[in-house]
This record gives structure tokens, C-alpha cells and sequence, in this order.
């Protein structure tokens, strides 16, 4: 009954996006977008966190509206307003965190939303039948339809809520990062069941940034970047590892980075890691930083390097190592002790790690440092803003209103908050994560130099990007990460990007 | 779509003003009424502003006890009755406020409060306070409520149980601590000094309620004018943003906990002295009463904001209102509905100015 598609007539596209276009409140998320899904082909998205994903995929699966741009369905124009039209149109997402109820059963949940029923009565036996129908087609026959669903691996979980995009008929399944919870085995048979939905001309949008399995599964490739589609239904065959991360990476508009000053011989060393490691996430991270310098970490996302900013700072509690900053050791796993020893960290998540939105800018600034400018206990507010005023002038925020809310200002002057909050603290150690993320291209120059400017000033700075361009262009010296490891240490001018991808790529495949 | 605003209005069909009409009617509805004066626009969009409402509220209700309760409500004493009344639930309001906006919730401090009465209250405490001095009561009574508000605290803050659950079994537990004391018994004060104390009034004042000004003068200077108050904001507003700026969170939440606990030992002395025995059924519900006061003020319940002034009109407001039914014969269970409205016309007037905040 079902046909696979021979390959020989070019089918005409399943699902089509054209210029997409979706603006939120101060960010461009899809800035026009293309994509082009051929039925019974395994079509990967790929890019870096931020370039757009998922906005894509809440666009396919109704949940966001396109400013621009339309959706055409086998040639024919559409509007998905709503989850549920998309699930009518044959269009079924499985989100990264998985959308089960784990208190019901398998059936209950596979049927979720469109229970069969008769009268308003629940035909049970019907639904467990075809469960049982749905999940031999799957493959899992074994898990049982009276199975509570919260006993089920992650694995299992996911096989449900396969189970549920078929049980709607769906031609299109959208996958966000499917594997991210899965083990090898696992993978492997995800992959089994991918290829028989595909066999039967369903057609599965594969979100991954993991490069090896695209090439084990992908058909073909749309690339974005910076909410655009730069790469579009690529060949995965045909296409080089190395042209894929160029266009991930790849910068749309060339930055001049803040030229390199020499650094004195003498400077002091104001930071050393020793040995810092992280059960299951990273072992053996040494480095140092002198006054002046700036140091990079690279590497690919989950590689680690998020977290040993994380573990230096103390936000994680390092499982052995030791973290030295002017000469005193840290106590290990207290914030506390590192933000007193004049160590500072601007988190990748500014909104949800770095600001209170709803606070003024200037109790932003002083989130550190309020105490301090107290008399007894008692707040001293003149001279908490006048401290806060002299570093936002110095920073060149813009709008410079002190009182005014932090939820208002842009991605780049939320980032100048943060440094402010530590220059007003007196940081010597900058710890920056993903400095410019979210940071539109003209405000990103301005960062860089704040950076540089910072470090000539005498502050040891440590930047992680998953920009390599930008950990590079920043950077005195930069330290290669892959799978939680050091794999190279050196120069930033004696490395470049490609070089440093495929340290990356060694070190994974080691 | 004018056509749709101008409907019910007198604005001219099709006329721009028709929007700005429904916009003002919209910021009225809100409790933040625009005037066409800047002077007044400039007062109203501050402090005295987001309690409008709030004011509003009062006199309304204020003017309902006039029109059906006459003289019997607007009395000298009717007005003390009123504030006696407040009292209690005015000091345990103010030590929820501050969980409140430090992101938690206590629902044991009612519970709390009848067990510090009664610990207060047993033949041994009163014999100590009869020989020594009636603080000795008092310094229990205290005690009692910061020992159970640090034990929910660091239930809460280093134990990690959510607060829901942790101040749950509290109250649970502290209720039937009261009840093995007391013995389910009532244990009349004998202690007179400590009576009398209570007794005086000062310029004409109980000094139950200036006890309440007290504890609420000093909540709003804790609140707005200290380094515990910013870091109550700071916590309630973003922990992991506090965290990182190196506030020591866990111990602040604890804090937090250990305030609302020494409100409720405040609530249990005046208890004690108000109705000259403790019990082991005092101060029942009365969390969730504190807890409707705080919100209908105006503190978000998710944590971050937190207004004392309005704290005190929520509890000024929820306490008239029972007078005013009382005066008029009107059965507890209609106060209780009466209420249940408020609380949720409070909460979606709060939601609604909160959505406008974020928009920019």
C-alpha cells in the first residue's frame, strides 16, 4: 500500500518556506528563511544556538506567526495559526523536552487531544489496539499500551511521542535535538526508526548540531545562521564537514577585532586554574591569566567550556582542582568567596542569570556592590547611583537613565550592565560567557573593544564564545576544548579557525 | 474597530477620541486614573498612585459602613475596634510580605502563633514571668516563632523543599504541638503585670495597634531603606542573578523564614493579651488571610515586589469589610464571599498593570 518514492521524477516539494521573516521585541529571530522538504527524506537543520531553530520549528508547528514569508504545502500556500492546524495540516513537531503526561498511560497519552470516543464515552480497547498497531510499526512492539508512560526511559518516551505524530497521520515530523537524551544503542535505533518512517514517505526535519549523525542520517541540509538560511537542502553526500561549519560559523560581516597590545613580561598573574575538574563534564583544566591578558576558550557547544567558567567562578562545585586568584586560593563552590577575591562573571543567560529586569538599571549595577556603599545596614542610594552613573558613562550606555528598567535596554547594553556591575565591584578577573550573544553587529565592535579596553586597564579577562572567529580575534591566548578536555593551548595569532575545528574534531573522534 | 470602542461610549462615531476614552476607562479600571494635570499625573504614576486603588477601596467600603451602619460605624470606637482587630493580622501580614516578595510562601505562621501562645502560656512559663518578670512570656513567646520560621527555613533554603510543602507540614506539625501542650485546653493568663501592659492605651490608642504601626514602620524601613531589603528584592526577583552577584541566597531565604516566624511570636503575645488565654485553635487560617491581604496590596505573589503601604491597606481593607458585614448582620459565610471576590478582582488588576510594566 505504501510506495516509496522512486528518486528518478523530482517529486515537487512536501513543505516549502520562503522568506520567512519573524521579528520579536528587539531581535530579528528569522530574519528570511528558506527551507524545502521533500517527502520520505531525512532533512537536517542545522546551526549554532541562536542562528534560529527553534523559532523555525515553533513557526512549522504553529506556534509562533510569521511576520513574512509563506508556507506552502505540496505547492499550495498555508496558514498555520495554530498547534493544532499544523497537526491537521500533517505537520507534527516532537519537542527536545519531551511533551508526555507521565502520569497517563501510553495509549492516553499517543491519543492525547484526540482521544477516540464514541458519545463522549472513551473507546479504550479501540486506542490500545491501535497503539499496539502504532508501536509495531515503530518497531517497539515490546512496551506495553497500559504502560505509565513516567516509567518509560527517555528513549521510550520518545518512541510515544513518535507514536503520537503517526497516530495523526503526520507526513511531516519535525525532531529538535532528538538524540540529546539518548545513548548510542538508543541512537541506533532511533535511526532504525527514522529510516522506516521515511521508507513510507513520511518526511523528518532532523535539528542537530552533532555533525556525525546528520552524516549518518541526513539526505540533505539547510543550514542557518544568525536567522538566516545561509546553505539551503545541501546535499549531505556532496557536502564537506568543513564548508558546513563554515557556514555555521561563518561571519556575515567582518569585524575588526581590537588590535593586540603587547603584554609587560612582569605583569602579575592574577588567576590560576590547577587541575580544575568536573565529574562527567570536564577533568584536568589548567591555565593561567596574567593582568592585561585575555584569555579564549573554543570549542564546539557541550563541549565543556560554559561550565569551566562556571566551576572557576564556583557557581559549580569543582570535584578537584584548585582555583587561585592573586595568590589565595578559592574556597571551592562558593560565589561568594570568588566575587570577594575580585572575580567576576557575566553568565550566557543575561536575562535569566544576570538581571533583575524589573529593577532599575543602576540596582542592576550595584546587585554587588549595594552593601558596601551602606551605612550600617542602611542603604545609601545617592551614592549607589552616582557609582553607577560614572560606570555607565564610562561604558557609553545608551539610553545613560540610570532608573530606567533593565528589561528595556538592548542585548548590548544589557551585556554593559554586567561588566559595569563588576567594574563597579572592583573585578581584576573578568569571566565573560558568550559575551556577544544576542548582541546585534554593531554593538558587538563596541563590546570587543570594552574588552580590550578593560584588559589594558589591568583586568585578566577569560572570554568563552562559540564564535571560534570571535574567541580568536579577542583572545592573547586561546585553549582548544573538546569533550570536556585541553587539547591545545597556545597563541591566538599562531592558530586559526580551521585548525582550531579540527583539534575539535580530533578530539571528539579520540 | 472605532466603530466597535465607540459603541457604548458618548464619544462621536468613527472619532479618534473614542480610543483614548477607552484607554482612560482602562487605566481607571487599573486604580491609576489619569488626570489631565501633569502635576497630578506625576503623584499618581508614583507611590501614591499604586495604592489609589487601595484607597479608593477603603473609602468605598468606608462609605458602604456609613450609609448602612450610620453612627454605630462611624464611631471613635468602632474605628478602634476596627484597628484592635487589624492588629494581629497587620504584624503577621508584615512578615509576609517579606517571604512574599523574597519568591517563598509560609503558610504556618496562623499555626505558629497558637503554639507560641500556648508555649507562652503553660503553668511553667507564667510561674517563671510571675516570679521574675512578664518579658520572660514575650522572650518565649518570640522564641517559639523565630525557632519553627529557621526550621522552615532551612527546611526550605538548604534542604531544598519547596516552600509549599516544607511550611505545610509546619503548620500541620506546630498545631498539634499546641494541642499536646495545652492539652486542648485553654490556659488563662494569670500573669497581671503582662495583662495590664497590654491594657493601657496610649494617647487613646490600644497599644495592640501601635505595636502594628510599629512592626510596619519598621518592615518599611526594612523593606525600602536596607541592604536585608534589597536583597529580599534581589532574591525574590532573580535568585540566580543574586546568586551569581555573590548574595549568599540560602541564607537570606532562611532569614526571610526566620522574619515571618518572629511576626507570628509578636501575633501570639498580642493574642495572648487580647484574649487573656492561650490557645491551641488561635490565629487558625489566619495565614491565608495574611496571604490575601499581602496580594490584594499589591505584592506579586511570584516573588521580586513587595509593598508594606499596601500591605497595611490590604489588611485595613480585608478588616473593615468584616466590620462592616458584622455591623449589618451579615453572616460570616457572605463576609467570606465577599472576600473571595476581592482577592481575585485584586489579582487581576495586578496582572494586568504587571503586563503593562513589561510592555515597553
Amino acid at each position: 500500500m505504501v510506495t516509496v518514492d522512486p528518486p528518478s521524477p523530482p517529486p515537487p516539494p512536501l513543505l516549502q518556506m520562503r522568506g520567512i521573516v519573524k521579528q520579536f521585541p528587539g531581535a530579528r529571530a528569522l530574519d528570511g528563511v528558506d527551507l524545502e522538504i521533500r517527502a520520505g527524506e531525512v532533512h537536517c537543520v542545522l546551526g549554532q544556538n541562536g542562528a534560529g531553530k527553534s523559532t523555525l520549528i515553533k513557526v512549522l508547528a504553529g506556534a509562533h506567526q510569521p511576520d513574512e514569508g509563506e508556507i506552502l504545502l505540496d505547492g499550495v500556500p498555508v496558514t498555520i495559526a495554530s498547534p493544532v492546524a499544523a497537526l491537521r495540516l500533517g505537520v507534527a513537531t516532537m519537542y527536545q523536552e519531551l511533551d508526555v503526561v507521565d502520569g497517563l498511560s501510553v495509549a492516553e497519552n499517543i491519543f492525547l487531544g484526540h482521544e477516540l470516543s464514541t458519545a463522549g464515552f472513551s473507546r479504550r480497547r479501540a486506542a490500545v489496539h491501535r497503539t499496539r498497531d502504532l508501536l509495531n510499526r515503530l518497531g517497539h512492539g515490546d512496551i506495553s499500551p497500559h504502560r505509565e508512560v513516567g516509567r518509560l526511559s527517555a528513549a521510550g518516551k520518545q518512541i510515544i511521542s513518535m507514536a503520537r505524530a503517526l497516530s495523526r497521520n503526520a507526513r511531516v515530523i519535525i525532531m529538535d535535538e532528538p538524540s540529546a537524551v539518548l545513548d548510542a544503542g538508543e541512537v541506533a535505533n532511533l535511526f532504525r526508526v527514522v529510516r522506516e518512517l521515511t521508507a513510507s514517505g513520511v518526511a523528518v526535519v532532523y535539528i542537530s548540531h552533532r555533525l556525525d549523525e546528520i552524516r549518518q542520517i541526513g539526505d540533505r541540509i539547510t543550514v542557518l545562521k544568525d536567522g538566516r538560511t545561509v546553505g539551503c537542502g545541501l546535499a549531505v553526500a556532496q557536502t564537506p564537514t568543513a564548508d558546513l561549519i563554515r557556514l555555521m560559523t561563518g561571519r556575515t560581516v567582518e569585524h575588526a577585532f581590537p588590535l593586540r597590545p603587547v603584554i609587560a613580561p612582569d605583569a602579575p598573574q592574577l588567576l590560576r586554574v590547577e587541575a580544575l575538574a568536573l565529574k562527567g563534564v570536564f577533568a584536568d583544566v589548567s591555565f593561567e591569566v596574567r593582568a592585561g591578558e585575555v584569555v579564549g576558550l573554543a570549542g564546539l557547544v557541550g563541549s565543556g567550556r560554559s561550565e569551566i567558567l562556571e566551576t572557576v567562578f564556583g557557581s559549580r562545585r569543582a570535584t578537584s582542582g584548585r582555583v587561585v586568584v592573586a595568590g589565595d586560593r578559592l574556597r571551592p563552590g562558593s560565589v561568594a568567596a570568588a566575587v570577594d577575591a575580585g572575580m567576576g562573571l557575566c553568565p550566557e543567560e543575561r536575562k535569566s542569570q544576570g538581571l533583575l529586569l524589573d529593577e532599575p538599571v543602576y540596582r542592576n549595577v550595584t546587585l554587588s556592590t549595594f552593601a558596601r556603599f551602606a551605612r550600617a545596614s542602611f542603604l545609601d542610594e545617592a551614592r549607589e547611583r552616582s557609582a553607577a552613573t560614572m560606570q555607565i558613562d564610562a561604558l557609553d550606555l545608551r539610553p545613560s537613565d540610570p532608573d530606567r528598567q533593565a528589561r528595556t535596554l538592548s542585548g548590548g547594553n544589557q551585556q554593559k550592565v554586567l561588566l559595569a556591575r563588576w567594574l563597579v565591584h572592583g573585578c581584576t578577573v573578568l569571566l565573560l560567557d558568550e559575551p556577544t550573544r544576542g548582541v546585534d553587529v554593531g554593538a558587538r565592535a563596541e563590546i570587543y573593544a570594552l574588552i580590550r579596553d578593560l584588559s589594558a586597564r589591568g583586568a585578566a579577562v577569560v572570554v568563552v564564545s562559540s564564535e571560534i572567529e570571535e574567541v580568536l580575534g579577542l583572545s592573547d591566548r586561546v585553549l582548544v576544548i573538546s569533550e570536556g578536555r585541553v587539547v591545545h593551548t597556545g597563541p591566538s595569532a599562531e592558530i586559526d579557525e580551521h585548525r582550531v575545528l579540527d583539534l575539535v574534531m580530533e578530539g571528539s573522534a579520540a | 474597530m472605532t466603530e466597535h470602542l465607540s459603541a457604548g461610549g458618548t464619544a462621536p462615531r468613527g472619532a479618534v477620541p473614542a480610543v483614548d476614552e477607552s484607554a482612560r476607562v482602562e487605566r481607571v479600571a487599573a486604580g491609576t486614573m489619569t488626570s489631565s494635570s501633569p502635576g497630578v499625573r506625576r503623584l499618581l504614576g508614583g507611590a501614591a498612585g499604586r495604592n489609589l486603588g487601595l484607597v479608593i477601596a477603603l473609602v468605598v467600603l468606608c462609605l458602604v459602613g456609613i450609609v448602612t451602619a450610620g453612627e454605630r460605624f462611624a464611631s471613635i470606637d468602632n474605628l478602634m475596634t476596627i484597628l484592635r482587630m487589624a492588629a494581629v493580622y497587620g504584624v503577621l501580614s508584615i512578615g509576609m510580605t517579606f517571604v512574599i516578595t523574597g519568591g517563598g510562601i509560609d503558610l504556618s505562621i496562623g499555626s505558629v502563633l497558637g503554639l507560641a501562645s500556648v508555649w507562652a502560656s503553660t503553668l511553667a512559663t507564667q510561674t517563671m514571668a510571675q516570679n521574675t518578670h512578664w518579658i520572660v512570656m514575650v522572650g518565649v513567646a518570640l522564641a517559639v516563632g523565630v525557632a519553627c520560621g529557621l526550621v522552615n527555613g532551612v527546611l526550605i533554603a538548604y534542604g531544598k523543599v519547596v516552600a509549599f510543602i516544607a511550611t505545610l507540614a509546619m503548620m500541620v506539625a506546630a498545631r498539634g504541638l499546641a494541642e499536646m501542650i495545652a492539652n486542648r485546653q485553654t490556659q488563662v493568663v494569670k500573669v497581671e503585670p503582662f495583662l495590664d501592659f497590654f491594657r493601657t492605651d496610649i494617647l487613646g490608642v490600644s497599644v495592640l495597634v501601635w505595636i502594628f504601626a510599629a512592626v510596619a514602620v519598621a518592615g518599611w524601613i526594612l523593606l525600602n531603606r536596607t541592604t536585608f531589603g534589597r536583597r529580599t528584592l534581589a532574591v525574590g526577583g532573580n535568585p540566580e542573578a543574586a546568586r551569581l552577584a555573590g548574595i549568599n541566597v540560602n541564607r537570606h531565604t532562611m532569614y526571610l523564614y526566620a522574619l515571618a516566624g518572629l511576626t507570628a511570636g509578636i501575633g501570639a503575645v498580642m493574642m495572648l493579651a487580647r484574649t487573656t488565654a492561650g490557645s491551641s485553635t488561635h490565629g487558625q487560617l489566619y495565614e491565608l488571610d495574611a496571604i490575601a491581604m499581602v496580594v490584594v496590596g499589591g505584592t506579586l505573589l511570584v516573588g521580586g515586589r513587595g509593598t508594606i503601604v499596601g500591605t497595611v491597606f490590604g489588611v485595613l481593607i480585608f478588616v473593615t469589610l468584616t466590620n462592616v458585614f458584622t455591623l449589618n448582620n451579615l453572616s460570616i459565610s457572605a463576609q467570606s464571599v465577599a472576600k473571595g471576590a476581592i482577592i481575585v478582582v485584586a489579582v487581576l488588576l495586578q496582572q494586568r498593570i504587571a503586563a503593562r510594566s513589561r510592555t515597553p
